[in-house]
């Protein structure tokens, strides 16, 4: 389980987050919803320990967060973070090259990239060559290359044509469904929400505003919500300019 | 006040940077001798910056012996030194130009290079990524290619110095008149082990730094394509400074008399 309490963190003096409380239990996956800016990406990398917080705590399974949570989880990037001047393979075996053989590690990277609907003739090409949809998969088929127990997923379908974010959206439900994972999931993609969620939280200001299980959003009367769920102008949420 | 006020700043500034660089490189330094170590990456620096780094080297070495072999019997034909011209462009090559040509041309391809990739991997979430799987972006990037610079300039070192004195020779051979056997002669006799030592340790601690500087600023880069340029110019300029500057302090410990 992932607990986190009271995270406090602030860029260039500016406060993101501001005391944002949340669980994921073990095997749920949970879409943390909410408007350009509101500190999606924060939040995850300070889970990630990508960000050192300013205040709060993160565990693990009741235990703080060490170096070796990055064992034991799978991230697919926004803009999918390939790595340029290694061919897909490589990519996607990349964890594994270190303890595996090479043809061990090639032959479970082509592995996931029939699981994520890639055919093994994209191994051997590089990042530059492919589609971003095909991106989209290359990474996702990374995150998922070393089994890992956890996966985050950073605005997986940003970016990609509507059929092909329903391609992806479905391949996440597949995968985590398949390998049973914990899944954190960051976007403002409704789509993506309904596709993807056990369960919902929306930040806003700082702070967790709406938590529940997707089934009571159609029926939730908290105002930040209603507006961000039906795109609407008008509300209590101001675009920032 | 406010003069006083901007100054002040720049010099904390100026301190807080040189505070972060010292921590760069003892983070560089303390990794270097951690496992794990990435051969592959290393492999890949070796060929990056030693095998593909020899044209612009050789080239540079090549016009720059055969123009200081013209200045020197030019300014010799002024009191009859023209002679010297054998033992002046190996000593010139070897102690000096050699290692600082070679160094501000690594400077100019690789620390660019270096500062430019890791800078845009850093704006593209690929350092993030990294981490996210389980390596350390210092094992990864930083130390194959502060290694690899380390360890295959003294041999480009080498081979400009060898290159720039082959220019020379064929400069006073074929247009001055020099005798060809006669000029190798004197160009062996002229050089001490010392001399070629000091071209071989410059080499070293040149590369050391152009490797160290472009991956420092790549990593600091801001977000965005003017990120990655800013982070490339000041890797240039500030690898170049400090070639320069490890330069004057090498040559004062190796020749002060």
């Amino acid at each position: 389980m992932i607990k986190i309490a009271g995270l406090h963190k602030a860029l260039g003096g500016k406060p993101v987050l501001q005391g944002v409380d949340l669980q994921i239990g073990k095997g749920e996956s949970c879409v943390i919803i909410g408007g350009s800016g509101a500190g999606k990406s924060v939040l995850i990398k300070c889970i990630l320990g990508l960000m050192t917080p300013d205040g709060g705590t993160i565990t693990i399974n009741d235990a703080p967060r060490t170096r070796d949570f990055m064992d034991d989880i799978g991230m697919l990037f926004q803009g999918g973070a390939l790595f340029d001047s290694l061919p897909v393979w490589q990519n996607v075996g990349f964890k594994l090259l270190r303890g595996a053989d090479k043809a061990q590690a090639r032959d479970i990277a082509i592995t996931k990239l029939a699981q994520v609907g890639l055919t093994p003739d994209i191994a051997d090409r590089y990042p530059s060559e492919l589609s971003g949809g095909m991106l989209k998969r290359v990474g996702l088929a990374r995150a998922i290359a070393a089994d890992p127990k956890v996966i985050f997923f950073d605005e997986p379908t940003t970016g990609l044509d509507p059929i092909m974010a329903g391609v992806i959206n479905d391949l996440i439900r597949q995968v985590v469904a398949d390998l049973g994972v914990t899944a954190v999931t960051i976007t403002h993609d409704i789509s993506s929400v309904h596709a993807i969620a056990d369960k919902v939280a929306m930040l806003h200001d700082g702070v967790i505003r709406w938590i529940g299980p997707k089934a009571e959003i159609a029926t939730a009367t908290d105002p930040y919500l209603k507006q961000f769920i039906l795109g609407s102008s008008d509300g209590p949420i101001r675009s920032r300019w | 006040m406010t003069l006083l006020a901007a100054i002040g700043a720049a010099v904390l500034a100026w301190i807080a940077a040189l505070g972060r660089f010292t921590i760069f490189v003892a983070d560089t330094l303390s990794h270097i001798i951690r496992p794990p170590f990435y051969g592959a990456a290393f492999g890949r620096s070796l060929i990056q910056i030693g095998y593909f780094s020899l044209p612009v080297v050789g080239l540079t070495a090549l016009f720059t012996g055969g123009a200081l072999a013209l200045q020197i019997y030019a300014g010799g034909t002024r009191f009859s030194a023209e002679a010297v011209v054998p033992q002046i462009v190996a000593i010139g090559m070897v102690r000096e130009l050699g290692p600082v040509l070679v160094g501000l041309m690594i400077a100019a391809r690789v620390t660019s290079s270096i500062a430019a990739e890791i800078a845009t991997m850093k704006v593209t979430e690929q350092i993030d990524a990294l981490l996210t799987l389980s390596t350390h972006p210092m094992k990864y990037l930083t130390v194959p290619r502060v290694l690899a610079a380390t360890l295959v300039m003294p041999i480009l070192v080498a081979v400009g110095d060898t290159i720039g004195i082959l220019g020379g020779y064929i400069v006073s051979t074929q247009r001055l008149g020099f005798n060809a056997a006669s000029y190798i002669q004197n160009t062996v006799d002229f050089l001490e082990v010392k001399d070629i030592i000091s071209s071989l340790v410059k080499g070293a601690v040149f590369g050391f730094i152009a490797a160290l500087v472009g991956c420092y600023y790549g990593m600091g880069a801001d977000r965005g394509a003017i990120g990655v340029g800013r982070a490339t110019k000041g890797a240039v300029v500030a690898a170049s400074v400090l070639i320069l500057a490890a330069n004057f302090f090498l040559t004062e410990a190796f020749f002060n008399t």
